[in-house]
C-alpha cells in the first residue's frame, strides 16, 4: 500500500486527496472478520430489560414470527397502503436479519418491523461511547475485556429484526419473499429477460419425491407418523395409556415411500456482481447502506430469476478479491486504503475466464464512498467501458460518508462524469448517490429503483 | 389461562402468613395463573394486561433501535402485575421450592405497589377492569370508524410518553404557604420579566426587597410592597386584572391540553376520539410509578424473597439449588447492570446503616476512614428505615441518596466504559471510574427520564399549537420528530410548531475533542408536511 502511495505522490497528489490517503494508511492494514455477534454486548443491556418472568421462570417474551402473529404479512402491508392514501407517512419496515454463522452460509429472515416514533431524549451527539456499571477488582483505566469490533456496531442493529429474534428460516425462500415484496409492494420494476438469453432447462429422474401407497424407497419415520394418525382416529391409540404395537392398524394407505420423479434441472441464468469498497473511510454508515442496499438488490434479482442467480461477491481497498459468500462480504471489516479499478479488472478476468457472458445476464453492483486513490480513474474507466460491453446493467452506489459534504463531488462521481459514460449509456450504467447519515429505508429502496429501472 | 392448583395455592397463602408477620402489607386476595408460551405471546405485547386494548402494533415486532439511544423506556414485564387483587403468572412445571421463592418475591412486589407513595392514584381502582372496559370501548368505536380509531391510538400513543405523571399524583405533604400568592407570582415572573423585560439587577433589587418586607412584617408585607409598586408602574392593577381574567388552564400534561381543546376533536363527528385519548392516556398513567421503581422494586422483592425463604422450614433439601438460582439473580456482574442486584445491595446498605445509626449528620461529617467504619450507635433502626425507603423512595431518591463512597467501594463498584483498540481491531471494556459521583451519575443516566414539553398559550390558537421543548442538554431523537409532530398536527386539526434546542458537533478531526454547539430550532408541521429552520 505505501508504494502505491509514493508512485501516486510521485505523480502529484492535492492536498485533500493527500490528506485523504494518510488517514486511511494510519488505519489498520487486515480486515478482521468479525464472529460472535450473537454474544455481543449483553452487558449494556438497560436496567428494563430484566424482568421477573425470563429471570425466575424462563418465561421468555417469546419471538414473533409470521405464522404466530394475528395478522399476515400482506395484511399488514395493505393496511401501510392504506396509511399513504389516508395521508400519514407508511410504518412498516422490513427487518433484515442476517444470521451469523459461517457454516450455514447466509440466512436472512424477513420480519415485518415497525417503530412507534415519539419524543425521546437522544445522547448520541455528546456521548463519545455507553457506559455501564461492573464491579470486581481492578485500576481506573485497566481493560478488563475485549471482543472483536463490528463494523456495522449499533447501527446494523438497527436495521435488523430487533432484539433477539430469529426463526429459523432458509435462505432462498425468504430472501424471495424478499424479493416479491420488493417488487409488488414498493413497486420495483419488473425485468424484461432478453429473449436469446432463455433458461436452459434439462430434465433429470431423482429420488425426490413422496409417494403414498407405492414407490421405491420406504420413507420408515414418515410412514410410522401416518400409523400413528391412523390409529388415534381409530382410537386404538389413547393419550395418557401406554400403545401395544402389535395392536396397531396399518392401512396400505399409511406406508409413505420416495419415488422416481422429473427434476427440473436449472443453470443460472443471471450472474450478478457485487463489489464492496471496504476500505477505512468506509467506516460505519456507508458500509451499512452498501451492505442493505446489496441485499436488498440479491433479493429482487432471486425474485426477479426465480432463485437462477449465481451471486459473485468482491471486496477492494487497494486491492481486490473474491469472497465465497454473501456472510464474508457483509462481515468484513473495513480497513486500508482505495483503489477501485483492479476490483473492476477482478470481475472482467472472472467474465472472461468463465466465459460468463455469453449465456448469461450479468450485473454488477458497485457501492463505494466515492473515494479512489488514482484521482483521474482512467484505469477503471477503461475497465467500466469494457463491463459495460456485457452487462446488462453497471450500478454504482456512492454512500458519502459523515466527512465529505454533500454538495461536492467525490472523486469517483469526478471521472465519472468526466467520462460521459453516464449520459452516453443510460441502459447500462447508472449511478446513485446517497448521504449515509440521512438513509433510511425508503432512501435504499428509491436507489434501487434509480439503479434498475429501464 | 388457568388458576394453578390447590395445592400451589395452599403454599401461596402460607407464604402470605410468614410474610404478613415478618412486616409486608397487602391485601390478602390474590390471584395466581399458570401460563403457557402460547398465553406469553398474546401477554406479552399488552405488557401482561390480559384486557389491554388491541392494536395492531402489538402484532409486529417493535424495533428499539438499541444503541442508537439508549433510552427507549418501554414498559416492564412483571410477574405480578398491580390490579386488585394482584394478579401473578405462573409456568406449569416449576418445582415447589421455586414457587416458594417466587410466592415471596411477588409478596415483596405486592407489598410493594400497595405501599409506595408513587403508586397512589392506582390503589382505589382495578386497572384490569377498567382496561377491560377501554377494550370494549374501542372495539365497539372500530365498528364503527374502522381503521381511524386505530390512527387516535397511534397518535395518541405517539404523545403518551409526555403524560405529567407527577403531577397527577396528590400533593400530599406539600407545602401549600410556601408558595407566593397569585399577585407576587404575576408581579416577579410575568409582569417584571415577561412584559417590562427588567434587567436582572433590577429583578434581583425588587425580590431583595420583598423579602425584607416579609421578613419585617408577614401579615402586612403585601400591602406596603403593592403600594409601591403601585407608584412606579401605575399599570400593573389593570394589566394583573386583565391577565387574571382568562380562564386558567387546568391541563396538566399536553395530552390533556391537546384532548380539551384541540377545535378538532371539538366536533361534534369527532368527539370519540377523546375517549381513545384518555384511554391510552390512562394507560400511560397506570405504568408512570412502575417505570420509576425498577430498581427500588426489584431491591425490594428479592431482599424479602431471600429474608423469607432462608428461614422457612418447607425447602429443607433444596438450599442448594435455591442458592444457585438466587446467585444469578442478584449477583453483580463483572460488566452490567442488573436492578435485582443493586437494588438488594442499597435496601440491605441501608439497613446496615441504620441499625449502627449512620443516617444522620453527625455520621456524615465525619472524615476519617477508620472513624466512619467504627461509628455504631447500636440503634437498631434499619428495619424501620428500609420500612420507609418502601414507602416514600423512587429509584431516582435511592440512588441519589444513598449511593455514596462507602457503597460503592464495599462492593467494588466501577464504571465501565468502552473504546475501540484501533490495533487490534477490538472493543475493549475498561475501568473508567471508581468515584462514587461517576457511578452514581451513569446509573441515573440509565433511568427513564421523559422529554419535557409544553404548551405556549400565548402562541396557541384554534390555527395553531405552539409547542416548546424545555431544553435539558439532551436534544430529541431527531429522526422521529416529523412522524411524532404529523400525529400532533392531527389531533389538533391544524398546524403544529415545536421550539427546540438541537446540538451540533462543530466539524473535528476524529481524535480531536468534539465542539458542540447550540441551535435554536423551529419544526412546523403543516399538511402533513414538516418544516424545519433554525431561530
Amino acid at each position: 500500500m505505501k508504494n502505491l502511495y509514493k508512485k501516486l505522490k510521485q505523480k502529484g497528489l492535492s492536498k485533500e486527496q493527500e490528506e485523504t490517503i494518510l488517514k486511511e494508511l494510519a488505519m489498520p492494514e487486515t480486515h478482521p472478520q468479525v464472529v460472535a455477534a450473537e454474544t455481543q454486548s449483553k452487558s449494556f443491556l438497560s436496567l428494563y430489560d430484566f424482568n421477573d418472568l425470563d429471570i425466575f421462570q424462563s418465561l421468555k417474551t417469546p419471538d414473533k414470527t409470521l405464522i404466530t402473529s394475528l395478522q399476515t404479512l400482506d395484511d399488514l402491508l395493505e393496511r401501510d397502503k392504506k396509511r399513504e392514501e389516508d395521508g400519514f407517512p407508511r410504518r412498516i419496515r422490513l427487518g433484515k436479519y442476517i444470521k451469523p454463522g459461517k457454516d450455514t452460509k447466509e440466512k436472512v429472515v424477513v420480519v415485518p418491523s415497525t417503530t412507534e416514533p415519539k419524543f425521546y431524549h437522544d445522547d448520541s451527539v455528546t456521548e463519545e461511547q455507553e457506559t455501564t456499571g461492573g464491579t470486581g477488582e481492578g485500576e481506573e483505566g485497566e481493560v478488563i475485556a475485549e471482543e472483536q469490533a463490528d463494523p456495522q456496531e449499533g447501527e446494523g442493529e438497527g436495521q435488523g429484526a430487533g432484539k433477539g429474534s430469529g426463526g429459523e428460516h432458509e435462505m432462498g425462500t425468504d430472501v424471495f419473499d424478499l424479493g416479491k415484496i420488493l417488487t409488488e409492494k414498493f413497486q420495483l420494476p419488473n425485468l424484461k429477460v432478453k429473449g436469446r438469453k432463455v433458461s436452459k432447462t434439462k430434465y433429470q429422474y431423482e429420488l425426490t419425491d413422496r409417494n403414498r401407497g407405492f414407490g421405491q424407497v420406504l420413507e420408515k419415520k414418515e410412514t410410522m407418523k401416518k400409523v400413528v394418525e391412523t390409529n388415534i382416529q381409530l382410537g386404538r391409540i389413547k393419550p395418557g395409556e401406554p400403545v401395544n404395537p402389535d395392536e396397531l392398524v396399518i392401512s396400505p394407505r399409511d406406508l409413505v415411500y420416495r419415488i422416481l420423479s422429473k427434476e427440473k434441472d436449472f443453470e443460472a441464468q443471471c450472474v450478478v456482481f457485487f463489489i464492496r469498497d471496504y476500505s477505512g473511510s468506509m467506516q460505519g454508515k456507508p458500509t451499512e447502506t452498501v451492505v442493505t442496499q446489496h441485499l436488498l438488490i440479491y433479493s429482487w434479482l432471486m425474485y426477479q430469476y426465480q432463485n437462477n442467480v449465481m451471486a459473485r461477491f468482491i471486496l477492494h481497498d487497494t486491492d481486490a478479491k473474491e469472497v465465497p459468500d454473501f456472510y464474508s462480504y457483509y462481515k468484513s471489516q473495513v480497513a486500508g486504503g482505495t483503489n477501485i479499478s483492479p476490483s473492476y479488472t477482478l470481475v472482467n478476468k472472472i467474465v472472461t475466464d468463465e466465459q460468463l457472458a455469453k449465456d448469461n445476464n450479468i450485473y454488477i453492483f458497485h457501492g463505494t464512498d466515492g473515494d479512489d486513490w488514482e484521482e483521474d480513474g482512467q484505469k477503471a474507466i477503461e475497465e467500466l467501458k469494457q463491463m459495460i460491453g456485457y452487462a446488462s446493467r453497471v450500478g454504482i452506489t456512492i454512500a458519502k460518508n459523515s466527512w465529505t459534504s454533500a454538495d461536492s463531488e467525490t472523486v469517483v462521481e469526478k471521472y465519472l462524469n468526466k467520462s460521459n459514460l453516464l449520459k452516453e449509456k443510460p441502459t447500462f450504467i447508472r449511478m446513485d448517490t446517497i448521504v449515509s447519515e440521512q438513509v433510511d429505508e425508503a432512501r435504499i429502496i428509491e436507489g434501487i429503483k434509480k439503479l434498475i429501472s429501464e | 389461562m388457568e388458576l394453578i392448583s390447590q395445592h400451589t395455592k395452599k403454599i401461596m397463602e402460607e407464604c402470605k402468613i410468614r410474610a404478613s408477620a415478618a412486616g409486608l402489607v397487602f391485601a390478602d386476595e390474590t390471584l395466581e395463573y399458570i401460563v403457557t408460551n402460547r398465553d406469553m405471546l398474546e401477554l406479552s405485547p399488552k405488557v401482561m394486561i390480559p384486557t389491554l386494548y388491541d392494536y395492531w402494533v402489538h402484532d409486529v415486532e417493535v424495533l428499539r433501535e438499541i444503541g442508537k439511544y439508549k433510552l427507549y423506556p418501554h414498559n416492564p414485564y412483571e410477574t405480578v402485575i398491580n390490579s386488585r387483587p394482584a394478579i401473578s403468572f405462573y409456568n406449569d412445571n416449576n418445582p415447589d421450592w421455586l414457587n416458594i421463592m417466587i410466592f415471596y418475591h411477588v409478596l415483596g412486589h405486592i407489598d410493594f405497589f400497595q405501599n409506595n407513595l408513587l403508586f397512589q392514584r392506582t390503589w382505589n381502582d382495578d386497572f384490569v377492569g377498567q382496561a377491560l372496559a377501554d377494550k370494549r370501548l374501542i372495539e365497539s368505536l372500530r365498528s364503527q370508524h374502522g381503521r381511524w380509531v386505530d390512527y387516535a391510538i397511534e397518535f395518541s400513543r405517539s404523545i403518551d410518553n409526555l403524560v405529567g405523571y407527577f403531577e397527577t399524583l396528590p400533593k400530599k405533604g406539600f407545602p401549600e404557604d410556601m408558595e407566593p400568592s397569585e399577585k407576587v407570582s404575576f408581579y416577579f415572573y410575568i409582569f417584571l420579566q415577561e412584559i417590562k423585560k427588567v434587567s436582572e439587577l433590577e429583578l434581583f433589587n425588587e425580590i431583595d426587597k420583598y423579602n425584607k418586607l416579609v421578613t419585617q412584617n408577614p401579615s402586612q408585607a403585601d400591602e406596603a410592597f403593592f403600594a409601591e409598586v403601585r407608584i412606579k408602574y401605575p399599570e400593573f392593577i389593570p394589566v394583573f386584572e386583565k391577565n387574571r381574567e382568562k380562564p386558567k388552564q387546568e391541563c396538566v400534561d399536553i395530552m390533556e391540553y391537546i384532548r380539551d381543546n384541540s377545535p378538532f376533536l371539538r366536533k361534534e363527528e369527532n368527539v370519540w376520539m377523546r375517549s381513545v385519548m384518555n384511554i391510552v392516556r390512562n394507560t400511560a398513567l397506570y405504568f408512570g410509578p412502575q417505570m420509576r421503581t425498577k430498581i427500588i422494586n426489584e431491591g425490594w422483592a428479592s431482599f424479602w424473597h431471600d429474608e423469607l425463604f432462608r428461614s422457612d422450614d418447607r425447602i429443607k433439601g433444596n438450599e442448594v439449588a435455591y442458592a444457585r438460582l438466587n446467585a444469578g439473580v442478584t449477583s453483580l456482574s463483572r460488566i452490567g447492570l442488573n436492578p435485582y442486584a443493586i437494588g438488594l445491595r442499597l435496601i440491605q446498605h441501608v439497613e446496615e446503616q441504620a441499625n449502627k445509626g449512620k443516617i444522620c449528620t453527625n455520621f456524615q461529617l465525619l472524615k476519617g476512614i477508620e472513624e466512619r467504619e467504627n461509628f455504631d450507635q447500636k440503634t437498631g433502626k434499619g428495619r424501620e428505615a428500609i420500612f420507609n425507603l418502601r414507602s416514600d423512595f423512587s429509584d431516582f431518591t435511592l440512588v441519589n441518596t444513598f449511593v455514596t463512597q462507602d457503597f460503592t467501594d464495599e462492593h467494588d463498584l466501577f464504571v465501565v466504559g468502552q473504546r475501540i483498540n484501533q490495533q487490534r481491531g477490538t472493543k475493549e471494556y475498561y475501568i473508567k471510574s471508581r468515584k462514587a459521583e461517576d457511578y452514581k451519575e451513569m446509573l441515573i443516566n440509565t433511568m427513564i427520564h421523559p422529554v419535557k414539553i409544553s404548551v405556549d398559550e400565548r402562541k396557541t390558537n384554534d390555527k395553531n399549537l405552539y409547542l416548546v421543548h424545555e431544553f435539558e442538554n439532551r436534544q430529541i431523537y431527531k429522526p422521529y420528530i416529523p412522524d411524532t409532530l404529523i400525529g400532533i398536527e392531527y389531533l389538533w386539526g391544524a398546524p403544529v410548531q415545536l421550539e427546540t434546542i438541537e446540538i451540533v458537533r462543530t466539524q473535528t478531526k476524529p481524535g480531536e475533542k468534539a465542539v458542540f454547539e447550540l441551535r435554536k430550532i423551529l419544526y412546523t408541521s403543516k399538511d402533513g408536511k414538516v418544516l424545519k429552520v433554525n431561530i
